[in-house]
């Protein structure tokens, strides 16, 4: 928290005379000293891994830009000459390429632990919404990453994907021709993908400074969910180093194994096969998918007839979160103390996870197989991916926008202890998180 | 400091604050000049927006088939339509249609048998295959739009029929698009 | 409470990741599961046998660089470590049966004086000959339906070489019932979608699709020097392995080097995980 008080003392001459003229060194070591809650369990640690993806991404991305050739001519064969002749060329493009998947894996249980635990709450709602930013440029990086390698996959999923655009009303048309620089995707495009691409990283790692900033600024949640004592001397909070340097350290080494393994051992599983083969405008693949991080959005993308509705139903999806901490009208932070809350999180998972599987599906095949054309639906036969989608999205949106105000107001929590130290001391603590 | 004060309540209230208001919207406009260029440079380039124009021999599309070329990067489709395909087109009452447009709108006159479309679905521009779906013309494999033996959309999440390119007949078997 | 969560999650995640990989078999289409061969490049610690790879290479030169090109190999690329003409005294460039194979093959140039077209003799730094100047005159020569490029097949096909191996072995007659266009043949492990052209029971479409290429293997096609009898399944075994490893030539070594890592993660871990205990030790969690 920003008003515990600087324990720092410059030791040195040199220290102290560069504390007078850029307490740098101040800055780095109460960054360390910070007062953090105690009980902080393991699903804290997505913060730190996060922070070490996105250092990963970029400085892997450096060095294959210095390989890459953007221009659809060279660009396929530039990163498979990256792959052949390139010294460890093959590792650092796997590292980028999976590194891409795990940020993501990182990303979401990150923000699921900050849904459970209601860490956009009152004083975090700027911690979250920044959160939302970074999750928003994430997803626009990835976009336009995955473009980069002139696959098929690259280039149906940059058709596809900026046609979204198109699809609003009088401006959507002179939007797509201006961000595509033509009528089709093109040479022109894939230059400023490239440099956006570069360019995204960065506004990242300046939108994660300001995340730090605001989360400095109110201090950490934590999986009690009650507000932290104002004195921090108290025994509720520990320095951040070593206990937390330690535990994030440890949670990382786990989380760079299970990064190895696919790395090392499954490159390409979370790739898809059609991105080996070369770009053709001509040709769309008979079974498009985006890359598995977007699959939940690109079904609800489906879920809706319309187009430019489904468009509008997507972005939603996104904005959403943004007003998130207005919608929930809970005073109990955390879902720990709301069993009803608690059920209705474990489904809106599953819900998550299963729009994810429909998004990876022809929306007209059968979701239990061997029945077919029974009862149909306005549009579609019942037993289809396409109303299986439906189901789910109405679901998501009816987590955040009806049950999320509705239990807040209704539900009756459990007793809410009053410090951190309480359970600690008397022993109803979690395992290990 | 206190000087200036003093000198700057001179001047009439208003207009002093207008000099302000009007600094103010200068930077503003001297910013937003700045950035144009910046937004601009963006839109397609000369040589892309150069409407290349390129012409087609029909002679090579057999009846019952299609040939896709490429023009202006997107994919084009050349038709030669069967009988039973042009009738199916005709036939099909406007009130059926999405998008209603009658086929022979779609074709130039005494030319039925070719029908020229971009190749791209109005859905979301992948390309949609030859001879499926319920209604003989084309489907798109992305998210399942159904086009008849007229380009036109029939079921599925496109908005509009398959786009009929500007072109013109040369000869009676040449065709220019662009 | 909160171990219950981690393992519904945990479990959730693991279901979902399972399903997804149900979801993309399932997108095959109507395709056969490419059949099962035991490869020895295949599992955590498996290496390509050098001798399979000499005689894939052999069927993709003597067979296969007739119509298909491999535009991203290099003669060199044969004799490099783990390749299929990797020699220990000889760096990659200055390997002398590499030398052989590539002099053997005529290449197109630019006369540095004149600057006239010509031909000349490979040399190791040489790409692979293609067989067409570009993708529209190999569809033209081939019907309409350009042969694709090898060099990444195996990675550009859900299967990989057990698909390349199916393929090849796989052509069947065509079932009755079943009209098939000239100049295609039917194939049960090829993707497609065989409905439109089936006469038969709707329930009961034949699996696989259509393919331009014609059954490209007959027995004794090559000759093997090191005795091996050339059937057509040992050819499509070989020349399988020779696109695994030309697709992905890096992999033996990536394996190695995950093993290395895995270990000294493993071990890190350790340590961390007693620097932890004795960090905390003295505090109640």
């Amino acid at each position: 928290m920003s008003d515990h008080e600087s324990t720092y003392v410059p030791k040195t001459g040199i220290e102290k005379w560069l504390d007078e003229r850029l307490p740098i060194i101040r800055f780095g070591a109460d960054y360390m000293a910070l007062p953090t809650p105690r009980n902080l369990n393991y699903w804290w640690t997505f913060g730190a891994i996060l922070t070490l993806c996105l250092v990963v991404q970029i400085a892997t991305g450096i060095v294959l830009a210095m390989h890459y050739t953007p221009n659809t001519e060279l660009a396929f064969d530039s990163v498979e000459r990256i792959m052949r002749d390139v010294p460890g060329g093959w590792l650092i493009r796997y590292v980028h390429a999976n590194g891409a998947s795990m940020f993501f894996i990182a990303v979401y249980i990150h923000m699921f632990r900050g849904l459970y635990y209601g860490s956009y709450k009152q004083p975090r709602e700027m911690i979250w919404i920044l959160g939302c930013v970074i999750f928003f440029l994430l997803i626009a990086t990835a976009f336009l990453g995955y473009v980069l390698p002139w696959g098929q996959m690259s280039y149906w999923g940059a058709e596809v994907i900026t046609n979204l655009i198109g699809a609003i009303p009088v401006i959507g048309e002179p939007i797509l021709i201006w961000l595509r620089g033509g009528p089709a995707i093109d040479n022109a495009t894939l230059n400023r993908f490239f440099s956006l691409h570069y360019l995204l990283p960065f506004a990242i790692a300046g939108v994660v400074f300001l995340h730090l900033w605001a989360l400095h600024q109110v201090g950490q949640s934590n999986p009690v969910g009650i507000l932290m004592p104002k004195d921090s001397r108290s025994k509720d909070y520990l320095p951040f180093h070593p206990y937390f340097t330690v535990k994030d350290g440890f949670a990382i080494i786990l989380f760079l194994m299970l990064f190895a393994v696919f790395v090392f051992y499954n490159p390409n599983a979370l790739g898809h096969a059609d991105n080996y083969i070369e770009a053709n405008p001509l040709q769309t693949p008979a079974h498009i998918v985006p890359e598995w991080y977007m699959l939940p959005f690109y079904a609800i993308l489906r879920a809706i007839p319309d187009k430019f509705g489904g468009v509008v139903a997507m972005f939603a999806a996104i904005g959403v979160l943004f007003i998130l901490p207005w919608l929930d009208t809970s005073r109990v932070r955390s879902m720990r103390y709301r069993p009803t809350m608690k059920k209705l999180f474990v489904i809106f998972v599953v819900v998550c996870l299963g729009l994810g599987w429909c998004g990876a599906q022809l929306p007209d095949a059968n979701v239990i197989p061997g029945i077919g054309g029974g009862f149909t639906l306005f549009d579609g036969d019942i037993n289809t991916y396409l109303w299986l989608t439906r189901v789910l999205t109405a679901y998501y949106f009816l987590f955040f926008l009806v049950l999320m105000p509705w239990v807040g107001l209704k539900e009756t929590p459990l007793a809410v202890p009053a410090s951190i130290s309480e359970p600690v001391l008397t022993g109803e603590t979690e395992q290990k998180g | 400091m206190t000087d200036q004060v003093v000198h700057d309540g001179d001047g009439d209230p208003n207009r002093r604050d207008f000099i302000h208001i009007a600094a103010g919207a200068a930077a503003v406009g001297a910013g937003a000049a700045c950035v144009w260029p910046l937004i601009n440079q963006m839109n397609p380039a000369a040589d892309t927006v150069a409407l290349a124009s390129i012409d087609f021999d029909l002679t090579k599309v057999s009846e019952g088939s299609q040939v896709v070329i490429r023009w202006q990067g997107k994919p084009v489709f050349v038709r030669y339509r069967t009988a039973e395909e042009i009738q199916e087109a005709e036939q099909t009452p406007l009130s059926a249609l999405k998008d209603p447009q009658a086929d022979a709108d779609r074709v130039k006159a005494g030319h039925d048998q070719y029908l020229v479309v971009v190749g791209s679905c109005t859905h979301l521009g992948c390309v949609p295959t030859f001879g499926t779906g319920d209604y003989g013309g084309w489907f798109c494999p992305c998210h399942g739009s159904h086009y008849d033996t007229s380009g036109r959309i029939r079921k599925g999440p496109a908005p509009k029929n398959l786009v009929v390119p500007d072109y013109e007949y040369l000869s009676d078997t040449s065709i220019r698009i662009g | 409470m909160t171990s219950t969560l981690t393992k519904r999650v945990a479990a959730g995640l693991f279901a979902a990741v399972a399903l997804m990989g149900a979801g993309a078999a399932q997108a095959e289409g109507g395709a056969l599961h490419p059949r099962n061969v035991n490869f020895s490049f295949e599992g955590p610690f498996g290496t390509f046998d050098q001798g399979q790879l000499q005689r894939g290479y052999r069927v993709y030169e003597q067979v296969c660089s007739a119509c298909h090109s491999m535009n991203l190999m290099a003669y060199r690329m044969l004799g490099q470590e783990g390749g299929p003409f990797y020699d220990e005294h000889h760096e990659a460039a200055r390997n002398p049966y590499v030398a052989a194979i590539a002099a053997q093959i005529e290449v197109p140039d630019t006369d540095t004086e004149t600057g006239e077209p010509i031909t000349r003799p490979a040399t190791p730094a040489d790409h692979f000959r293609a067989p067409f100047p570009n993708a529209t005159a190999a569809a033209f020569a081939n019907g309409g339906a350009a042969p694709p490029d090898l060099s990444v097949i195996t990675k550009a096909r859900h299967g990989g070489a057990e698909y390349v191996y199916s393929i090849l072995t796989g052509y069947r007659d065509a079932p009755d019932g079943l009209r098939i266009n000239p100049g295609q043949h039917y194939n049960p492990y090829m993707n497609g979608d065989m409905s439109p052209f089936w006469e038969g029971d709707e329930h009961h479409v034949p699996p696989g699709g259509f393919i331009a290429m014609a059954p490209p293997l007959v027995a004794g096609a090559v000759t093997y020097d090191d005795g091996t009898e050339p059937t057509v399944d040992q050819m499509a075994q070989d020349v399988a392995a020779f696109l695994a490893w030309a697709g992905d030539m890096h992999q033996v070594e990536r394996k190695r080097t995950g093993f290395a890592v895995l270990i000294y993660l493993l071990l890190f871990g350790i340590i961390t995980w007693f620097s932890y205990k004795k960090i905390w030790r003295d505090v109640g969690h």
